[in-house]
Order: structure tokens, then C-alpha cells, then sequence
């Protein structure tokens, strides 16, 4: 049987008259890091709990590891790292990733040497004694992190797994991200985070008011809209009427020195660049203005309406 | 740039790379610890959890100073007993101030019970703590188990050093031996119990204050209900008697400390009326059985409720 890691059509979840998750239609390929994004209530943790069994669809069919959501066959293969990471503080990282392992069903003989490895992967092999509630927030989302990785999961939910950490643990998410993947693990990323998503993902997926509304391959959406600025003097019509006729390129504006052109394909640049040169222009700077993730979010979006 | 340029990318995706129902080195992994397992790791959790969080010391301190008290009031009743005390007024005596004492150590054994409670499933959904533990693969109702049985192991604990200790209390320095102890221990244990499982059954949907509110509410009218019945009984009043029982149907706390009462109260005692130390109406065995199947139920009716509900 061929399956998707995640294959969900039409999860729609309400609670009383307020609907939550509208349409979840996603399909998520082993071994991708997939980026799950959205506004502050758009239903991407009702999404999560969905797919985690946490919370049950009111409507819609959805596999998980080719298995019905919420079974325990799918949840001993699951790793999860929630929003707001708490757990019981009066353990320490140690006693919480050995409570974790075992009900995952991990045996306790493979527990007492994959324990320290992943306290030390996480930079917590030093305080591993230490009981929770002396961490910092910043500590306790990577005790967090390796209590999602304590049964070696297939695929792994980390949600917001950044928002309380500096930048060498945002490296750090990144690294574990990608060795993860690596082994084939899918990771299925929330983060509001943007930059962290487009360093570490594969794909993007977008909800809004609890309805996927698009889902891109990362940097995908660059093709066919990629803005050129271009710093030059002495540009005549006659060249910019010359630039024209390559294939794939349109002047979007030309004031003063700032000329801005519209390319399809930055490798056609060399060839701007030689025509405007030997029709008399000097060109002082050319510098792509690529869409990041978040232009590409906010896009998606549209206007900010409030909470 | 214009919406229709962000019109999602039909991504095709190549079913051979996708995952079956079996991933590389994960099939054939474990599918999670099974029922008994998970009931005692939970029970574990639960109990190191009142030790670490200091509540059995805290309990247990307050408790120690509870049967200081009794052992030193105790003592200077026997001090100012005169010689010509005859032995049995002496007990007569000895008797009552156990009785006061266990009904106070009986309603601190029943309270307790609902505080520890209180806050066990309520304050854990609330604070997402449960969403790392139930999206293991154990079954929800192993979770509820689990932490009943470790609050049961504390609460026995408790009920040893509260009652048990003011029946020892009472052998030792008064020289009385409380007449059916074992079953008056066994009585005040399953009050404790009964308080247990309904707050566990409040705290799956309700929040940790009004869990902790439901069951002393319940608690409170099945006090109220136990006097009114005793009233009924001396008085031949029928209805304040079945608005007793009803009352000891909805909550049988009040019921179970009457027979407690009857079994060890002095004879003064019971022929004293009504009184909160003593029994006049002294409930059935039947009454036992169904404060058992009370709490047994509200055990079950919580786990049912915590296995289908939403996290």
C-alpha cells in the first residue's frame, strides 16, 4: 500500500458554533521537512491535534503513516513537541525523557545510553539532573525537543519549537531539523518564525481561517517573479526598447538612475547587463529583489484584520 | 504583485516516495508500554509527584501536629482524672475524645483527598502538560488509572497516619482499644475514596477550582443530608429519613462516617442523639457496598469521559 506520512482531505473541526479547522487538505511525503503556516488563529495547532489524535475531526478522512489518525500503532512512531512545552517540573530532563521513552514503550536497556546522548545533543548534558523547574524557558524547549525525539519517531510535530529560544538554539532546532530529515524522518514545522521555516523546510503550506490555501515547494514561488533594481546612468530608449526583446524580460519602471525590470529567469541578467553596456549605459549596481517567505506569508495573507 | 501569481503550486509528488504503513527501521516498533505498565508508571509518576511537590511532608507534618494535639489533650484529661474515676467512666471518656478526634481526622482524610485531586486532570489540560503524554501510545483511560492508584498509595498513607494514628494514640496513652478499628480504618479509607473518584470525574471536564468546588459542594450535602436523617430518626420523621438517604445516594460520605461512628463509638455517645461524633441512624452494609460501586463508577465514568473528550 502506497501511503503519504500525512494524507488529510477535507479535516474540518468545530467547536460549537465556532469553526475551527474548515478544510485541512494536505499531503505530506516521507522524509520532507514541511513548513505548516498561518496567522494567530488560523486553526494550525486545532490542525495538529487533529492529525495527533488529540482532538477529533468533525468531518473528513485522514492517514497518518498510512494508519488511521490517533492509533497506537501511528503514536509510537510520533514525536511531539508542543506549544507551550510543559511538562511536569518537578522531574528532571533525564527522569522526563526516561518517563517519555517508556511510554512510548521503549526498553528501559535502550533508554539509559539514548537518554544522555539526546540530553547532550541538545546542549543539556550538564543540567540533566537538574529538576525542570530551575530552566529557563529557552532550556525547557529543549528538554522538549529531546523528549520529542526519545523514540526515534518516523515523523515529528514540532510546534513553535523556536519561540522561546536564542539564536544558537534556533541552530540548533535547524541542525536537528535537518539530521531528522536526513534519517528520513518527516518533520512537520509550525512556526511563526518565517525565516527559520524557509532555512529549514521543504515545503510551505498556508491556512487561513482554517482553510489550506496554498502550498509551495520552498522557493518555488521565485519562478516567474523575480524584480531586478538596476543603479545606472546614460540608459536611452533605445536600449530599454532592446532589453525588451529578450525573451522572459519587461522594463516595470525606469526614474532617473533606478531602472526596474521584471525577469522571469535570472539568467538572462548577463545579457541585460551587455546590452544596456554597449548601447552607452553605466551600470553601477544590479541587485535581484527576491521574495522571502514572509513577503510571500504576508501576500498570502492579505491585510491585517486584528485578533 | 497580483494575487493570482500565488495561486497554489499543483505539487505532484511521487507516490514511491512516500511512506506505507512501514518506515524503514521502525516497522515492527513496539506499540507502547500496555495497560498495566502504563497504570503503574502513571501511579509512580503520581505519587513521586505529592513528594516532590512536598504536599505528603506538608500533609504529613500537619498531620503529626493533628495527633500531637489530641496525644497532649488526651494526656491532660488523663492528668485531671480523679483516682475514684471508675474504669469504665475512664473509657467512657478516653472513647469520646477518640470519637471528636476521628471525625475530624475523617473529615481532613476526605478533604485532602478532593484538594489532591483537584488540579490532577484539569490543571494538566489546561497547561497542555497533557499533550506530550497523551499522544503516547497508551490508552487515556491507563493515564486516569494511573494517577488514581498513586493518589490512592498517598491517601492511604494519610489515612493511616491520621485515624490510625489517633487509635494507637488512644491504646497508648489512654489504654483504649478502638472496637472494630480495622473496619472503622477500612470506612474512613473508602470516604477518602469516594472523594477521590468523583473529583478525578470533575476534573476531566471542569476546571481545577470548580472540580475542587463540585466535590466539597457534594461532600457539604452529604453532611447536611446525614443530620437531617439523624434528626428524621429520633423524630419518626419520614421524610427528613428518606431526604437522608437520597442525600447519602448522591454523596455516601456522611453515611459511611455514621458507621464508622457506630462502630466505635462509646455507648454514652450513641445514647447521646444526634451528634456529628456519633450515629443514631446507622446505614446499611448495603450502603457500604454502594459507596464502593460509587466510587469504583465514578472512576470509570471518568476515564470513559477522558478517553473521548478533546485535549
Amino acid at each position: 500500500m502506497a501511503a503519504f506520512t500525512i494524507d488529510a482531505a477535507g479535516l474540518r473541526k468545530n467547536y460549537g458554533a465556532r469553526t475551527a479547522v474548515r478544510d485541512l487538505t494536505l499531503k505530506v511525503r516521507r522524509g520532507e521537512a514541511f513548513g505548516f503556516l498561518g496567522p494567530n488563529g488560523a486553526g494550525k495547532s486545532t490542525s495538529i491535534k487533529m492529525l495527533l489524535g488529540l482532538v477529533k475531526p468533525a468531518s473528513g478522512q485522514a492517514r497518518l503513516l498510512g494508519e488511521p489518525l490517533g492509533s497506537r500503532d501511528v503514536r509510537a512512531r510520533v514525536g511531539f513537541l508542543p506549544e507551550h512545552f510543559r511538562f511536569y517540573d518537578w522531574l528532571s530532563a533525564s527522569e522526563l525523557l526516561i518517563l517519555h521513552g517508556k511510554l512510548c514503550g521503549v526498553p528501559e536497556s535502550t533508554l539509559r545510553s539514548r537518554v544522555p546522548r539526546l540530553l547532550d545533543r541538545v546542549g543539556l548534558g550538564a543540567q540533566n539532573s537538574k529538576p525542570l523547574r530551575s530552566y529557563s524557558k529557552g532550556m525547557m524547549q529543549r528538554a522538549g525537543l529531546a523528549q520529542a525525539l526519545v523514540n526515534e519517531p518516523d515523523i515529528l510535530f514540532l510546534d513553535e519549537p523556536t519561540s522561546g529560544l536564542d539564536p544558537a538554539g534556533r541552530k540548533l532546532v535547524r541542525e536537528i531539523v535537518r539530521e531528522q530529515r536526513d534519517r528520513g524522518t518527516t518533520v512537520f514545522l509550525n512556526s511563526h518564525l518565517l525565516g527559520e521555516v524557509e532555512q529549514s523546510c521543504d515545503r510551505v503550506a498556508f491556512i487561513r481561517d482554517g482553510e489550506v490555501i496554498g502550498e509551495y515547494e520552498m522557493g518555488a514561488w521565485q519562478k516567474g517573479r523575480t524584480s531586478v533594481e538596476i543603479d545606472a546612468a546614460s540608459i536611452s530608449p533605445a536600449a530599454l526598447a532592446l532589453v525588451e526583446l529578450i525573451e522572459g524580460v519587461s522594463v516595470e519602471s525606469h526614474t532617473g538612475r533606478r531602472l526596474r525590470l521584471h525577469v522571469e529567469d535570472e539568467d538572462c541578467l548577463p545579457d541585460v547587463v551587455r546590452l544596456l553596456v554597449e548601447n552607452g549605459g553605466n551600470i553601477y549596481s544590479v541587485i535581484p529583489q527576491r521574495t522571502t517567505l514572509e513577503d510571500l506569508f504576508l501576500e498570502m495573507m492579505g491585510p491585517d484584520r486584528g485578533l | 504583485m497580483s494575487d493570482h501569481a500565488f495561486q497554489p503550486a499543483n505539487v505532484s509528488v511521487p507516490e514511491d516516495t512516500m511512506a506505507g504503513s512501514k518506515v524503514g527501521s521502525r516497522a515492527g516498533i513496539a506499540r507502547g508500554p500496555g495497560a498495566l505498565r502504563t497504570i503503574l508508571l502513571m501511579a509512580k509518576i503520581t505519587f513521586i509527584e505529592t513528594v516532590r511537590r512536598k504536599l505528603l511532608w506538608i500533609a504529613g507534618l500537619a498531620g503529626g501536629a493533628f495527633l500531637g494535639l489530641f496525644w497532649a489533650g488526651l494526656h491532660s484529661m488523663m492528668q485531671s482524672m480523679s483516682p475514684r474515676v471508675t474504669p469504665v467512666n475512664r473509657l467512657e471518656g478516653i472513647g469520646m475524645m477518640t470519637m471528636m478526634t476521628l471525625y475530624a481526622g475523617s473529615m481532613m482524610t476526605s478533604l485532602m483527598a478532593a484538594l489532591i485531586a483537584c488540579d490532577t486532570l484539569s490543571g494538566e489540560i489546561a497547561s497542555g502538560t497533557i499533550h506530550a503524554i497523551a499522544t503516547k501510545p497508551v490508552n487515556r483511560w491507563c493515564l486516569v488509572v494511573g494517577k488514581w492508584f498513586g493518589f490512592v498509595g498517598m491517601m492511604t498513607l494519610y489515612v493511616l497516619l491520621i485515624a490510625g494514628g489517633t487509635m494507637a494514640i488512644a491504646r497508648l496513652e489512654g489504654g483504649r482499644l478502638t472496637p472494630h478499628a480495622g473496619a472503622a480504618l477500612s470506612l474512613i479509607w473508602l470516604q477518602a475514596m469516594v472523594l477521590l473518584g468523583i473529583t478525578i470525574l470533575c476534573s476531566t471536564r471542569l476546571s481545577a477550582l470548580t472540580s475542587g468546588a463540585c466535590s466539597l459542594g457534594l461532600y457539604g450535602l452529604a453532611f447536611v443530608g446525614g443530620w437531617i436523617e439523624q434528626f428524621g430518626t429520633i423524630r419518626h420523621i419520614k421524610g427528613c429519613v428518606d431526604l437522608g438517604i437520597l442525600a447519602s445516594l448522591i454523596m455516601p460520605t456522611d453515611a459511611l462516617w455514621r458507621r464508622v461512628a457506630f462502630n466505635v463509638q462509646p455507648p454514652i455517645l450513641g445514647a447521646a442523639g444526634v451528634s456529628p461524633f456519633s450515629s443514631s441512624a446507622v446505614p446499611s452494609t448495603a450502603m457500604v457496598v454502594y459507596a464502593v460501586v460509587y466510587a469504583v463508577l465514578a472512576l470509570v465514568v471518568a476515564s470513559i469521559i477522558f478517553e473521548r473528550r478533546d485535549l
